[in-house]
């Protein structure tokens, strides 16, 4: 059964328009994508020949900010991670499979999705079914600690 | 400082503020909003993507209408339409790592700052799989 009681509806949707108005600004002020995996790629080197770093090291930076003065004012941001191994696997896996496939959640996700990008509309359900077939398949072998 | 890289700060303070408050910092959360067949799935990721992607369509419209964007410079924009297979992979790849620790790029960024050793763990780990895949380009 679905607990209705955990279910962040109002938080999610609040959450979600935030996010959807960042991109908004990257989009109409910017005239940039807001994809999180490559940006943080480009503001750590890892984009050869870029030539905004500094604008995506600002993104960066400022993402921590907000989440940080989210986390200050609601004193109510719930982590609840896996064990290390679990991280380093899915780690190395996130990292190498969004830059092969040139975007995650926000690129393709939030902004492809929105955009009807015909790239985005085959991405982003193929990540999310690989990723509901993972957690399937985890979960009936045992599950993440 | 140009006004682009003010607008790359506000959007990031936006977007990070956004996914702290959304629920999605949260790998069980995610996990469970992936674990459809375990009989306690959580919706909550459904709502965010949601409010994101309404706000977003909007916003398209808006930019069909536009020359230049609201700085006055050059939109940048990907413009391909190749389906092809380093984008089916990547893709398949990515849904593997993220359904394993239930974090994807933007909520273990923001980790960093709310807990920070066990997102480190997982961000770096991440920067190396990026690392692999530029060496593999080179």
């Amino acid at each position: 059964m679905i607990d209705l009681q955990d279910i962040m509806i109002t938080e999610g949707l609040v959450g979600g328009i935030l996010i959807g108005v960042a991109a908004a600004i990257m989009l109409l002020a910017a005239g940039r994508i807001a994809g999180i995996s490559g940006l943080f790629a480009n503001s750590i080197g890892l984009v050869p020949g870029s030539t905004n770093r500094n604008f995506a090291v600002m993104f960066t930076v400022s993402l921590l900010a907000g989440a940080w003065l989210a986390e200050v004012l609601t004193n109510d941001v719930v982590t609840r991670y896996p064990d290390n191994i679990t991280l380093i696997i899915g780690g190395l896996l996130v990292g190498f499979g969004t830059r092969l496939g040139s975007g995650c959640t926000s690129g393709h996700g939030v902004c492809g999705l929105s955009r009807l990008s015909k790239r985005s509309l085959y991405a982003t359900p193929i990540f999310m079914i690989s990723a509901i077939i993972t957690v399937a398949v985890i979960n009936a072998v045992g599950g993440v600690q | 400082m140009n006004k682009e890289n003010i607008a790359a700060i506000i959007a990031g303070l936006f977007f990070g503020a956004g996914l702290a408050l959304s629920g999605m910092a949260d790998p069980v959360r995610v996990r469970g909003f992936l674990d459809i067949f375990g009989g306690n799935w959580d919706p909550t990721l459904m709502f965010v993507m949601g409010g994101a992607v309404v706000v977003m369509a909007v916003a398209w419209i808006i930019q069909r209408g536009m020359i230049k964007t609201w700085l006055g410079t050059d939109f940048s924009l990907p413009s391909s339409t190749t389906i092809d297979r380093p984008l089916i992979m990547g893709s398949v790849i990515f849904g593997i790592g993220w359904g394993v620790a239930g974090l994807c790029p933007g909520p273990s960024l923001i980790g960093l700052v709310l807990e920070p050793l066990k997102a480190g763990i997982f961000v770096i780990s991440m920067v190396a799989g990026m690392f692999i895949f530029k060496l593999t380009k080179a």
